[in-house]
């Protein structure tokens, strides 16, 4: 049951969501050509969201879960208006605050209707708190749909490639999703006799197995598209690719990861017996949870394959972030410890890294080259005129394949571990990590450290020599390398905190 | 029969006919040589002055309802008081947006006609009788047709009256041939009383003949309701009427046309009430999920299940294609029709349904009088309500914009705004019914439909934001239009936020 705690400084996390949502108000009420003002303010709302988040995390360490707020908000349906934050909600939401200053800092140089980019970016976050702190299922379902609109508009208003299309594919597959999610939600409301949408007394609500059987896989499904899992990651490279650098670090820095963290809080903690055994077997597939985990490594080496051979750079990171969110929803089928940590620590992981590489390509390399084909970009010679930028992608590269030393190796490593339940997925993710250096290890090459003869159209620009790395640029890689250096090398600072949140959870039900 | 007692039942009708009078008197005698603006702001004011006269008369009654030997004719409380003072309020805000309109000379008699088709309203909400039914259908449908005609000099508002009038006329004829079925079955005009005998003649031959009634009956009020297959009248009609009068036909008609089939729906799950116990009665169908309408023997569950599965489909699907506006709004209602049916065939006995019911309809009145505010404004400026006029709204007048973003969201059903609230209640009404079988999947499609709807939402959402204006100059909006609008579009999300306001009080009158 939910330990009612007295109030305590973790309970400061729900002003996450508060201030968030108060900026974007705000900025949508600044006048016009306020440019400036519109960028300190965003800046100052997301360091202040990251430091409650920062400070609920060093005060929750050591804790279980804590509830935060508890308000009656439908009484006649048992709807609470419930925040609490456990281990996992804690990393998540340090990880959307880190997400949110870094997506400030690279969008510094918005100039277009600069106050309404910040106010539906600051919407977004704000949703994306509110999702990771909600303890009612309908609570959260709210705030994962207050997600689902800015995003669009981001996309739609400030990308580039195809933003349109991208952005409505992108909206209408999140829309799709969160319909699922909403059955289910009804159905699970429905069927556990209708007297509260809290997610741990519809845990308790001992729903019928075979109502279970179907929920969980409509449901997992529901947020899984969010994920990006193979085949419905459709949505993830062109969204990714078409939205503006700070969207598209917040795609793949948080929102795939309201996704995966749907599947583990309301798919697996709600409806653990979804995933018991049909009873029959096709081709070593025995149950939900086999097919999702062979889907996940389905999406690890697709992902990593077609990233091998893109040619255009964001896309190469594009669909990297399949590949990556592979391995979580892959370590949430493992269903073991090891498994499960790996998962949320690769959620954490893969969320710094993701951002960092969308913002080297996105904003620093795009924005003063004008291209993101690998094959312009090699002629460049990037390395002598951006050496910034490509000691930066080195860093993240090494990052993202999941050197040791950095925050991905420990997580991808758990979830291999955790993965041996069947040694055939850990062979087969295995591939994918090789797969993964290939890739990274080409796009690198390719676009900074080419020794391709500078050509004549590059030797022009080769004349203007491009703009100058600025503060916000360097702050902004700053921040992420450092964080993910320091997980990386000290993993015990997350572990800590999400260890004792993942077996409270398995003991809760999950086995 | 005693006068004083009828007065004292229908005074809020006597009041909005004195209104409509007074402000006739006002128009003709004391205005003729005032500015067309000075007339519409008097008639306008007059008639919200009267609406506000009426709702005070309504709050006034406390009793019983009118009966005429021994059997209740207009009903009070409850329902009808829900929705009359629904109706009240509706009218009331049509009325204030109706400044700056030029669409008409003869403002007063406009003013008069809508007053006293809301009187018709009025007792539609309240009737129980198929006479005082019929009657107050034609009250309220004649005053429509002619309020449609209104722009006399616009061909299409002349078109879109005709085929209003000559579908009404016909569905009229349908509806009456059904009520004389009825009374030929039954030997009575009395809801009550039919639902009554209608019990009693089940298993007997009469059942075809009961159904055949019925479906006359669904054909005459899927008419009003604007419910497919007899929607066919809405989309020109939404096109060529002037837009109040469309804003009217959209919600106060409707709101009064779903108070009479709740009315219906309670009838027959409440006759056995006073003679069973309270916990009610319910007939086991063979697929296992049971069906509360007694005395209709399910035909009436059958149809209207087939009128909101169809409703939903085709107004979703037809939507998609359109680019005019006004007719995306037809579909769009034809598809909320659908959801609305859909909490009507799967009616409980308890007051969840018609509750659910009442909060959706209201809602989707205020939601859709705004949006027709919105498409008038637009409409005045551009000479267009083709999506194409709605091009850069964000910068020709923001305000405006984030209104008709606040509004079309709600319609699509976004949390946490009200029409999210609304769908989740009525769904969750349907599955407190029955959450297996056929509900269950019936609300599936509803939310897979309402996931469609969200990008013809978001097609004019996209040219509001974010294509770039043709044509640049300030759309202006007369001040109390802009005031209303942002009255209403507030009034969406703090009943979004706070859904036990407007539902308390829903409750409140039940008891």
């Amino acid at each position: 049951m939910l330990s009612i705690g007295t109030p305590n400084s973790v309970s400061l996390l729900a002003w996450t969501i508060y201030i968030s949502f108060a900026g974007a108000l705000l900025q949508a009420l600044l006048p016009k050509g306020k440019a400036t003002l519109s960028r300190w303010l965003a800046l100052i709302v997301a360091v202040a969201g990251l430091a409650l988040a920062v400070q609920g995390f060093i005060a929750g360490i050591g804790q279980g879960r804590t509830v935060l707020v508890d308000l009656p908000w439908v009484p006649a349906m048992g709807i609470h208006y419930l925040l609490a934050a456990d281990g996992i909600s804690r990393v998540l939401v340090l990880l959307t605050g880190l997400a949110a200053v870094a997506g400030v800092l690279f969008s510094w140089n918005i100039e277009l209707r600069t106050n309404e980019f910040f106010a539906f970016f600051l919407a977004l976050i704000g949703g994306v708190y509110g999702v990771f702190l909600s303890y009612d299922l309908f609570l959260l379902f709210v705030f994962y749909e207050i997600a689902i609109v800015p995003k669009y508009f981001l996309i739609a208003i400030w990308g580039s490639t195809r933003r349109e299309y991208g952005a409505m594919k992108l909206a209408l597959y999140s829309f799709v999703g969160s319909a699922m999610v909403l059955i289910g939600l009804l159905a699970a409301y429905a069927l556990s006799g209708s007297s509260s949408t809290g997610l741990v007394a519809l845990a308790h609500a001992n729903l019928p197995i075979s109502a279970q059987m179907w929920l969980f896989p409509l449901v997992f499904v529901g947020f899984a598209i969010l994920a990006g899992m193979w085949p419905f990651h459709t949505w993830a490279p062109t969204g990714h690719v078409a939205a503006p650098t700070a969207a598209s670090m917040l795609l793949a820095g948080v929102v795939m990861k309201l996704g995966a963290y749907g599947c583990l809080r309301v798919a697996m903690g709600l409806f653990p017996h979804g995933m018991d055994p049909w009873g029959f077997s096709f081709v070593g597939v025995g149950s939900w949870r086999d097919l999702f985990a062979v889907l996940a490594i389905i999406g690890i080496i697709y992902g990593a394959l077609v990233a091998l051979v893109q040619t255009d750079f964001k896309f190469v990171i594009g669909y990297s972030s399949v590949s990556h969110m592979g391995f979580v929803l892959l370590g949430l089928m493992t269903l073991n410890q090891i498994g499960l940590t790996g998962a949320v620590l690769q959620m954490f992981s893969h969320g710094v890294i993701a951002g960092l590489l969308f913002a080297i390509v996105g904003r620093i390399v795009y924005e003063r080259t004008h291209t993101r084909q690998l094959a312009e970009l090699e002629h460049m010679n990037l390395s002598k005129r951006l050496p910034f930028a490509a000691w930066a992608f080195v860093i993240a590269g090494m990052a993202s394949m999941g050197l040791p030393g950095f925050s991905g190796f420990v997580a991808e490593l758990q979830i291999l571990i955790g993965s041996w339940v069947n040694p055939w997925w850990t062979a087969a993710s295995g591939i994918g990590i090789v797969i993964g250096v290939a890739y990274t290890w080409r796009a690198l090459q390719r676009a900074f450290f080419s020794d391709q003869p500078a050509n004549k159209q590059a030797h022009e620009h080769d004349n203007h020599p491009l703009a100058a790395i600025t503060w916000p640029e360097v702050t902004g890689v700053a921040l992420l390398t450092g964080v993910s250096l320091v997980v990386g090398l000290y993993p015990k600072i997350l572990l800590d905190t999400i260890e004792p949140a993942v077996k409270a959870f398995l003991a809760g039900g999950v086995q | 029969m005693n006068f004083l007692e009828l007065f004292r039942v229908t005074l809020p009708e006597t009041v909005l006919e004195v209104a409509a009078l007074l402000v006739l008197v006002a128009d003709l005698a004391f205005l003729r040589k005032a500015t067309l603006k000075t007339r519409v702001a008097v008639a306008a004011l007059l008639g919200v002055a009267g609406c506000g006269a009426a709702l005070w008369a309504l709050s006034l009654s406390a009793g019983a309802g009118y009966s005429y030997g021994g059997a209740l004719v207009l009903a009070q409380g409850g329902t009808a008081l829900v929705a009359q003072a629904g109706i009240l309020v509706l009218t009331a805000i049509t009325l204030l947006l109706l400044f700056n309109e030029t669409f008409t000379k003869h403002i007063g008699e406009f003013v008069a006609v809508l007053l006293m088709a809301a009187a018709g309203g009025l007792i539609v909400a309240a009737a129980q009788d198929l006479l005082v039914i019929f009657v107050g259908l034609e009250l309220l449908s004649l005053g429509l047709y002619i309020l449609t005609a209104f722009a006399k000099t616009s061909g299409k508002s002349a078109e879109a009256a005709l085929k209003y009038y000559l579908f009404g006329g016909m569905s009229a004829a349908f509806l009456l041939f059904g009520f004389s079925y009825l009374y030929g079955i039954t030997g009575s005009t009395n809801l009550h009383q039919i639902m009554l005998a209608l019990f009693g003649q089940v298993g007997v031959d009469a059942r075809p003949m009961i159904t055949a009634a019925l479906v006359l009956i669904a054909a005459g009020l899927g008419f009003k309701v604007a419910a497919a297959p007899f929607h066919l009248w809405a989309p020109d009609t939404y096109e060529g009427a002037p837009a109040p009068a469309a804003a009217f036909i959209a919600s106060v008609s409707k709101v009064a046309s779903f108070a009479l089939l709740i009315g219906i729906g309670a009838a027959a799950v409440h006759i056995f009430d006073g003679m069973l116990s309270p916990v009610g009665f319910v007939i086991e169908v063979p697929a296992g999920h049971a069906l509360h309408y007694l005395g209709f023997n399910y035909s009436w569950s059958l149809i209207l299940t087939s009128l909101a599965t169809l409703s939903m489909v085709l107004g979703n699907l037809a939507a998609l294609a359109q680019v005019s506006v006004r007719r995306l709004l037809a579909y769009s209602a034809i598809a909320h029709a659908g959801y609305i049916l859909l909490g009507l065939a799967f009616f409980s006995h308890s007051s969840l349904s018609a509750n659910a019911i009442l909060y959706y309809v209201l809602t989707y009145g205020l939601t859709t009088i705004g949006a027709f505010g919105v498409v008038a404004v637009v409409e005045r400026a551009t000479g267009s309500d083709k999506m194409d006029a709605f091009a850069g709204l964000h910068e020709r007048n923001p305000l405006l914009a984030a209104v008709l973003l606040v509004l079309f969201l709600s319609l699509a059903g976004i949390p946490p705004l009200v029409g999210f609230w609304a769908k989740f209640n009525l769904f969750a009404a349907v599955l407190g019914v029955a959450h297996s079988g056929l509900p269950l999947y019936l609300v599936a499609l509803a939310i897979a439909m309402s996931a469609v709807s969200l990008y013809y939402y978001l097609q004019v959402l996209k040219r509001a934001y974010v294509l770039p204006a043709v044509d640049e100059t300030p759309i202006k909006a007369h001040p109390t239009t802009t005031l209303v609008l942002v009255g209403i579009a507030l009034a969406v999300v703090l009943a979004g936020c706070f859904p036990t306001l407007l539902q308390g009080w829903i409750e409140c009158a039940y008891r």
